[in-house]
């Protein structure tokens, strides 16, 4: 049993080194798998290319140019030019460093309303928590792309726009995720001594019920990545999202649209990264929680 | 039973009842005045005017809830402020197309799903099945407009074998067929994935249930088995899919009915939000919160029924 070892040496010895090795061996088991190798692969590629686009990008993102509009490829424009005559290559890239940016601060703040709102649910009164399941399912069975429409018509497109419609989009899912944690936790003995011994409501909270809660909460979240990026870019794609002059997936998507009569490469280029992308991410999250918590497997959202 | 369905339609009024305070809610949070908020500044007068009266915006707030919902439980979802046509008929006459393309969808969906499923199932434990496992989750993941546009540049524009925009003319039965056909396979795509490894994990599962190494026993064909008697239980697990299914494919069609110019639900909204048309937004939302509603109550109630576990239970 590989899983066996690592659990002994975080007992035996201090929470860090034991702790790293379980992230290594977890790493490790979902390497290992098909799924697994495909995804890593794919999210280091991702992640990489976000955080040094500046440096791969040979030109400026939204340096237009108008004696080389929907130029060919070539060795000075590897993918082209769009209909400005900005460089092809070079928004695919940058569009990269938008989508993760997007996706990990709607992701970010999100998490952050779901936590309190999952605990409350699920340590609250009863009737509280059937008000908020409530809540979260009416959001759940609002269509969201018809929720951002509406959203976009009052608030107008942009970049806040999204992260909002996102955030409420995210919201249910993992507050309800808490609370179902939150909720079996409650019940178990450690947490009944606790209360025996008059901890507080605050210690019961953050010391005992949320580093049970994070793991599964990470899965879930690496999951949702890639319905998020789907969503960013979608949003952008129908001229809702990002301004049109930032490179983003779904701009491009949206440019290469216009001229998809005249060369199909704008549409390939912009939709070739975000398939890639989201492909990358559920492979990675499928694998992480097969490696897990394979319990998991029957909550997540189809 | 009756006390099941009975709640399940209660919950699904309540939810509704919710996304409709959402929807007023929504255009009075947001400071400004509630007419500009919704038809944007370079709305007309007379348009703000018609909005005012429709909303009833100089009244008490909860005078004006109570109008909005009294107004709703009638079935009048209001009037668009451009042509000052209802909202029902304007979307009772785009709903068809919509429907249409999700059925169409759906059948892409289970089709292809069900073939990958057995292929999975009869191969299983070797390379076929891991094959179609990748596969299986690689369609969930990628992004169903990015498959619209694909497959019109692929089949439309580049080999023209298929019409690129428009439902087909009227009358015309093979040309809408046509103007089908890609549309729904782009939507219907992204749940052949869901639906193959649904039917996968149901049958092996009912492979391995008593009846079925009886039937082994007997020297029935493992072919046989596999199609006659696992595919069975198959169904019955596709259909709780659908539940939840059937509405994701409405939401997918509105990407598919930009993309392809098709009439329909999803285009009508869009282009109710290029020109700030908030009551036509809140009618089409309604609408199609109603529709998501109504077939998870129909899925449910129709998987309790089959099911005689879970109707026991009842």
């Amino acid at each position: 049993m590989a899983l066996a070892a690592p659990d002994i040496t975080t007992r035996a010895a201090s929470a860090e080194p034991g702790r790293i090795f379980r992230i290594t061996s977890t790493l490790r088991q979902v390497v290992s798998t098909p799924l697994g190798t495909i995804g890593c692969a794919l999210v280091a590629l991702i992640v990489l290319t976000a955080l040094f686009a500046p440096w791969i990008a040979p030109y400026s993102p939204t340096a237009i140019s108008v004696k080389e509009r929907l130029a060919d490829p070539s060795w000075s424009h590897l993918l082209g030019t769009d209909q400005l005559g900005r460089d092809l290559f070079s928004r695919v890239i940058l569009g990269t460093r938008t989508a993760m940016t997007v996706a990990l601060v709607s992701l970010a703040v999100a998490l952050a309303a779901a936590l309190p709102l999952g605990l409350i649910a699920g340590y609250g009164p009863r009737w509280l928590d059937a008000g908020l399941i409530l809540v979260f399912d009416s959001l759940s069975s609002l269509p969201m792309i018809m929720f951002a429409l509406a959203t976009v018509v009052l608030l107008g497109a942009g970049l806040s726009t999204v992260i909002l419609v996102i955030v409420i989009y995210s919201v249910p899912s993992y507050a309800r995720l808490i609370r179902t944690q939150t909720l079996s936790i409650k019940a178990r003995d450690f947490i009944k001594a606790e209360q025996a011994m008059n901890a507080g409501l605050g210690r019961i909270l953050f010391v005992h019920l949320l580093p049970n809660v994070i793991g599964p909460l990470l899965i879930l979240a690496c999951l949702d990545l890639s319905t998020i990026i789907t969503l960013e870019a979608g949003l952008s794609f129908l001229g809702l999202g990002v301004k049109p002059q930032i490179p983003s997936w779904g701009n491009i998507l949206s440019d290469g649209f216009a001229v998809i009569r005249t060369t199909p490469l704008p549409v390939i280029a912009g939709g070739l990264p975000l398939i890639l992308a989201t492909i990358g991410f559920t492979f990675f999250g499928e694998a992480l929680r097969d490696a897990l918590d394979p319990k998991l497997a029957r909550e997540s959202r189809p | 039973m009756t006390f099941f369905i009975l709640r399940r339609i209660g919950l699904g009024l309540v939810i509704l009842l919710i996304v409709a305070l959402l929807l007023f809610g929504m255009m009075h949070m947001i400071p400004g005045d509630p007419t500009v908020v919704a038809l944007g500044p370079r709305s007309t007068p007379e348009m703000r005017e018609a909005f005012r009266q429709l909303m009833g915006l100089d009244r008490p707030i909860f005078e004006q809830l109570g109008l909005f919902l009294g107004r709703l439980s009638q079935g009048n979802l209001g009037e668009d402020v451009w042509s000052r046509r209802p909202v029902l008929t304007m979307i009772l006459e785009v709903l068809p197309y919509t429907v249409t393309l999700a059925v169409a969808s759906f059948i892409w969906a289970v089709a292809l799903g069900i073939v990958l499923g057995c292929a999975a199932v009869v191969h299983h434990g070797r390379w076929p099945d891991w094959l179609i496992g990748v596969l299986s989750v690689g369609l969930v993941a990628v992004p169903s407009f990015v498959v619209s546009l694909y497959s019109l540049l692929i089949f439309a524009v580049t080999l023209n074998w298929l019409p690129a925009i428009g439902a087909g003319e009227p009358g015309d039965i093979m040309g809408q067929a046509r103007a089908l056909i890609l549309p729904s396979f782009a939507i219907g795509l992204g749940w052949v994935g869901y639906v193959s490894r649904i039917v996968r994990a149901a049958m092996i599962e009912a492979m391995g249930e008593a009846y079925v190494r009886t039937l082994r026993s007997f020297g029935v064909p493992e072919r046989k088995i596999i199609y006659r008697y696992a595919l069975k239980q198959a169904f019955l697990a596709v259909l709780s899919v659908i539940a939840i299914g059937f509405g994701g494919l409405l939401t997918g069609s509105v990407f598919a009915e930009i993309v392809f110019s098709r009439p329909g639900l999803g285009k009508m909204t869009y282009d109710a939000v290029i020109s700030r048309n908030y009551p036509v937004v809140m009618g089409t939302v309604l609408m199609t919160s109603g529709l998501y509603v109504t077939c998870m109550i129909i899925a449910d109630v129709v998987t309790a029924f089959l099911d005689p576990r879970v109707r026991s239970a009842l």
